[in-house]
């Protein structure tokens, strides 16, 4: 399968095939581009009235270059795989929800104000304890382990926290196992012991702040509906000064409010940071946040004009990443991941304050997808083996999609939200995957083949 | 070749045999509403080193 787009940089079209099964880009002029779009799908009438103006040689030659990468294998390249179950009797991941209380109450929050639907509660220290040790029975061979701390807001609960990360490091050496931490907070209690200890101990840690001031305190109010921008904002640059070199991304969310979402991209940038995810809500149609599939043009070209703001930046002093559009075409994940995407359900799961087990964090408080409990394991293994079975190759919509090796099939809980099962699709989702992409490739390119 | 260029070609070859496990699940990373796992690295290579260092 061919895939044919075009990306505008600097005002001119730049022409690309992208074959999907192979995971091979190409850069070509217009004339191999119409050949290409003829060959692999369909002309439309304005490329097929340029199309003939094209003489036969040229047309030729291109026909030529085409069929020599077929034979190569670099295009139109068959699948590679036709079918692939997950290992569901692993686990290598836990999300902790370490505390269903937030001190923050955000318009679209899926969590609904931290409590996701159940009554405020704070994980003890005894159930995180079982949950790491469920976590390294579970683990088979698997040495590299992972524990989020999640919320709710996680650092109400720091000191839970605290004594989980000393209770891992110690039962890692013994269990031959490797622990990877990551904290998700709102910033709000990110004051400088805090940082200072999340710094030393986290892995990872993501730092919840929506972009411009206006838009942030527009949809993330603390409990009172004050504003809060302000306060986090200084927390957060503070904790990238004295975080350096490790990971850390600053996250926001952009919704129906701020569809010209690079502007608060650009703000998180203007701000000292580096890292940055500006990711679209999730809401259904009818909340008056909720992104819809009439918006996606906007969406799209709001996308390109970051792109370009991207690559210009990444020249000065201001350069960043953005999470959606790294992509590193030489290496990257193996086949496996790409065909299963995050392992929600599989060997990735949620946990909540009480100890019951969930396929994601966005399951949480969903009883029909309650997995087990950490203290006395998986009681709903039929349902893991289901998820098992959600990949690229069993999902209709995946067939035909040029990003389907690079989203893994989608996120299983918005489409469970959206088409009520969690291997349907979320048109929208897919819509802005495909879109990013596009310009990952794009970008890929013109970093790589600067003038 | 006059009219194509190579960018990128058969990255999935190399390594569609793996699937040890051993790499980041994606939602520990920034997304949480999201997919996306292309833009994660194979831990492979990067256990091979760790473990070696080790065992000196």
């Amino acid at each position: 399968m061919v895939h044919t787009f075009i990306y505008k940089h600097n005002g001119q079209p730049l022409y690309f095939l992208w074959d999907v099964e192979s995971g091979s880009l190409f850069n070509v002029d217009d004339v191999a581009f119409l050949c290409a779009v003829k060959r692999y799908s369909a002309l439309n009438d304005e490329q097929a009235s340029e199309y003939r103006k094209i003489s036969p040689e040229r047309i030729a030659e291109c026909e030529e270059e085409l069929s020599s990468l077929e034979s190569e294998g670099a295009l139109n390249a068959p699948r590679k795989i036709s079918e692939f179950t997950k290992n569901a009797g692993v686990v290598k991941a836990l999300c902790l929800h370490i505390c269903h209380d937030c001190n923050l109450r955000c318009e679209y929050c899926f969590a609904s104000g931290g409590t996701y639907n159940t009554a405020r509660d704070y994980m003890s220290a005894e159930t995180a304890k079982a949950a790491i040790d469920f976590l390294i029975s579970s683990s088979g061979n698997i040495r590299n382990l992972e524990v989020d701390f999640f919320g709710g807001e996680p650092l109400m609960n720091l000191g839970v926290v605290k004594e989980t990360v000393e209770y891992a490091k110690s039962r890692a050496a013994e269990a031959g196992k490797r622990f990877s931490f990551t904290m998700t907070t709102n910033c709000l209690l990110l004051n400088k012991a805090n940082a200072e200890w999340l710094n030393a101990e986290m892995d990872n840690v993501v730092l919840s702040i929506d972009g411009r001031e206006s838009v942030h305190n527009g949809v993330r109010k603390s409990v009172s509906g004050k504003d809060c921008f302000g306060v986090i904002l200084d927390n957060a640059i503070a904790f990238r000064k004295i975080r350096g070199d490790k990971k850390y991304y600053v996250r926001g969310t952009y919704t129906a409010k701020n569809k010209d979402f690079c502007s608060d991209v650009l703000a998180l940038n203007d701000r000292g940071f580096d890292q940055i995810s500006v990711e679209p809500v999730v809401l259904p149609e009818d909340h008056p946040l909720a992104l819809k599939m009439s918006d996606i043009e906007e969406l799209e070209a709001e996308y390109d004009k970051l792109a370009e703001a991207y690559i210009e930046r990444r020249k000065t002093g201001k350069w960043f990443n953005f999470f959606h559009y790294m992509i590193d075409l030489d290496h990257g994940p193996c086949l496996n991941k790409r065909l299963t995407g995050c392992g929600a359900g599989t060997d990735y799961l949620a946990v909540s304050p009480t100890g019951d087990i969930y396929p994601c964090h966005q399951f949480v408080g969903n009883e029909e997808y309650l997995l087990g409990n950490v203290r006395e394991g998986i009681s709903r293994q039929d349902v893991r083996e289901r998820f098992a079975r959600y990949t690229v190759l069993s999902k209709p919509h995946c067939a035909e999609c040029p990003a389907k090796y690079y989203c893994g099939g989608g996120c299983t809980a918005n489409a469970l939200h959206f088409t009520g099962s969690p291997d349907g699709c979320y048109e929208l989702g897919c819509a802005l995957q495909r879109k990013r992409l596009e310009n990952s490739l794009a970008i890929y390119y013109i970093e790589n083949n600067a003038d | 070749m006059k009219h194509i260029k190579a960018v990128s070609t058969k990255i999935f070859d190399k390594n569609h045999k793996t699937g040890c496990g051993e790499c980041q699940a994606s939602c520990q990373s920034a997304c949480k509403t999201s997919c996306t796992v292309g833009n994660q690295a194979c831990a492979k290579e990067e256990k091979i080193l760790r473990e070696t260092k080790e065992d000196k």
